[in-house]
């Protein structure tokens, strides 16, 4: 066990091109941490660079207290789960696991020992003798976590382990691979572009895009206090509306048809005068009885069921707009007058796309 | 996975068959079977008759010495062959596969000595080590060799030996490259994590995965050396010096084409085929077993 370190890490391409920017980040020891960001944003490169698959072109990174730069991957006592797997498909899974123990020379009776209990934690105690091909996805998942338990490295790295799984399987998984989180508590790197398996799996998320962080927090505080639009938007399905205005008083911002919303000014930074974007989550907004005449109106056309909650399509103050509410409310009228808690209002720097909120 | 097409009748199927089968049949079957026919046969000297004399040919080759000399002298040939091009072949394969400036060149280089004809590789070969002009035969020379390829068998045997490795090199090098492309990188990656350094790693990891490959082109092989080194035999050294390059396929040719014992020929040329069945067949049977993963 032990705490990922990376400071100023960057990764320059021969072409020139910048697939990581410069990333400062401290993973606890003991920390499930989350990279999450959509594909290209260099997550999954910060993870081969952690595992080095890849060279550092500029920074340093440090695996407990020790700078692993030019250190090779067998010696940074790390393990790795890869997307496909990457199962040894002509050993067995017995000998897929004891591989990376057979190349340390651990001695048999203790390789024995932990494939025999990682197969027990992972319940794959019948197929040890069996082929990777003859093992559906699910188990062959298992087999490769089984690899990385048994080398009981400093840390486990993850590249989008999930993603070759079906979706029952993969909600089954992401849930055993907390357990077992919190059976080893191993420093642990998880890198996804699913925003659930972010939530639901990690201690710390930070989210990735072009080559930088955008956020760091636990995954309610990204949820709650989305740092920047991008962020703002990438987390939470459906994604966050966002309509510009312009903030009319303290606590008020004003509409683009004139209409408004109040915020709370205690904790966002904003001036009258100021051009903001708004965002307010869907399942933040709430339909309203006798509203004001300053009231924004949704005027909604299409509707999805998703069973417990319903999503009003339409556009509000001229812009596309969706609303979640509680699907037992019957045949909502075509518009509505919609309202917001003044703490569920985000504003965002228009130019930047960075938060207003103080802090 | 399994793939297969479904005909309605069997009509169909049977008639797209059928161009394949008719060559077959043409230029295979019927060909052995008129060798397994003509072997029976026996002429007199000038040709004038012939006579049905069941096996008598082939009790002559069993008690003709010079013959199993022939036999030892092919599985020399053919090992060395075999052993040497797939030894190279991969060795340069693992050398292409890495990431190093100019690769597709090198790749493209190695793949040209497999379009030349066998006699002309042959050719090649025979002048570089031309005792009096070849430029390699006067390095030999220059180092103290007493090289001579006409007179010393078994500078003939290395000779021929070489010419018939590097122009088999550039197929094997083709299809262990496609082999070692076939790997999933994230596996040597997995293995890299996995504490085996590049050596271990080729012999756990990288060499069982590309086994299939091998194996496919030691069949292959075996083939290319049995039949198709005549050319270059025939152009390097015509047999000699003193039978020490006669491999079976080229006695084949020798005494019947040369020495017109067209029954004798035929029954070589069975034998040579019953042998080449029989070793292809004790490679699926054993060697294959062992390679699939």
């Amino acid at each position: 066990m032990a705490s990922v370190i990376l400071d100023k890490v960057k990764k320059v391409y021969a072409g020139g091109v910048e697939a990581v920017k410069g990333i400062t980040l401290t993973i606890p020891n003991g920390n499930f941490t989350v990279l999450l960001g959509p594909s290209g944003c260099g997550k999954s490169t910060l993870l081969r660079m952690i595992a080095g698959l890849e060279h550092i072109s500029s920074g340093t990174i440090a695996i407990g207290d020790r700078t692993v730069n030019d250190v090779e991957p067998a010696e940074r006592d790390i393990a790795m789960v890869f997307q496909n797997y990457a199962l040894y498909p002509h050993m067995s899974v017995y000998d897929n696991m004891a591989y990376g123990l057979r190349n340390r020379k651990t001695p048999q009776a203790e390789i024995e020992r932990r494939v025999a209990e990682a197969a027990r934690m992972l319940a794959i105690e019948p197929y040890l003798q069996r082929k990777p091909r003859a093992l559906s996805g699910g188990q062959r998942q298992r087999v490769a976590m089984g690899r990385a338990i048994v080398r009981e490295p400093a840390a486990f790295l993850f590249d989008e382990p999930l993603s070759n799984l079906d979706a029952k399987l993969r909600v089954q998984m992401r849930l055993e691979i907390r357990k077992l989180h919190n059976r080893l508590k191993a420093t642990s790197i998880f890198v996804t572009h699913d925003q659930v398996e972010a939530m639901t799996l990690a201690d710390q998320v930070v989210v990735m895009n072009g080559g930088q962080i955008e956020q760091t927090g636990t995954p309610l505080e990204i949820y709650r206090r989305p740092a920047s639009k991008f962020v703002a938007t990438f987390i939470g399905s459906p994604a966050m509306n966002l309509f510009s205005g312009t903030v009319a008083a303290p606590g008020q911002v004003a509409l683009a048809d004139g209409t408004k919303l109040a915020f709370d000014a205690a904790s966002i930074d904003a001036k009258p005068g100021m051009k903001v974007d708004v965002g307010v989550r869907p399942e933040d907004a709430k339909a309203e009885t006798g509203g004001s005449r300053e009231t924004p109106v949704l005027k909604w056309d299409v509707t999805e069921e998703l069973g417990a909650t319903r999503l009003l399509h339409g556009t509000l103050a001229g812009e596309p707009f969706v609303l979640a509410m509680p699907a037992d409310v019957t045949s909502p009228a075509k518009e509505l007058a919609v309202g917001a808690v003044a703490g569920a209002v985000h504003l965002f720097d228009p130019g930047t796309g960075r938060s207003l909120r103080r802090g | 996975m399994e793939r297969r097409a479904l005909f309605g009748g069997k009509l169909l199927p049977y008639s797209l068959l059928l161009p394949q089968f008719a060559i077959v049949v043409v230029f295979f079957y019927f060909p052995a079977a008129q060798a397994v026919w003509q072997s029976l046969l026996m002429q007199d000297a000038f040709g004038i008759s012939t006579e049905f004399v069941w096996f008598e040919n082939y009790s002559i080759l069993a008690s003709n010495p010079e013959y199993y000399k022939t036999m030892g002298t092919t599985a020399v040939f053919s090992a060395l062959v075999a052993f040497l091009s797939l030894a190279i072949g991969l060795l340069l394969a693992v050398m292409a596969d890495k990431q190093i400036k100019g690769a597709t060149i090198y790749k493209t280089m190695l793949i040209w000595p497999y379009a030349v004809a066998p006699a002309v590789a042959g050719v090649l070969w025979l002048f570089m080590f031309q005792p009096s002009l070849g430029m390699l035969a006067k390095m030999l020379r220059g180092w103290g060799i007493d090289w001579n390829p006409l007179l010393n068998g078994n500078h003939a045997m290395i000779l021929v030996v070489l010419a018939a490795t590097w122009k088999q090199i550039s197929y094997n090098f083709l299809f262990f490259l496609a082999g070692l492309a076939a790997i999933p990188k994230s596996v040597i990656e997995a293995a890299a994590i996995d504490g085996a350094r590049p050596l271990r790693r080729f012999w756990t990891i990288v060499f069982p995965l590309l086994s299939p490959t091998a194996f496919f082109l030691l069949v292959v092989n075996i083939v290319y050396v049995f039949f198709d080194t005549f050319g270059i035999i025939d152009s390097v050294t015509g047999g000699g010096p003193a039978g020490n390059t006669t491999t079976m396929v080229y006695k084949v040719y020798a005494d019947g084409k040369l020495g017109s014992d067209l029954g004798g020929s035929a029954a070589q040329s069975v034998v040579l085929m019953v042998i080449v069945i029989a070793l292809t067949a004790i490679q699926f049977k054993f060697v294959e077993r062992k390679v699939q993963y």
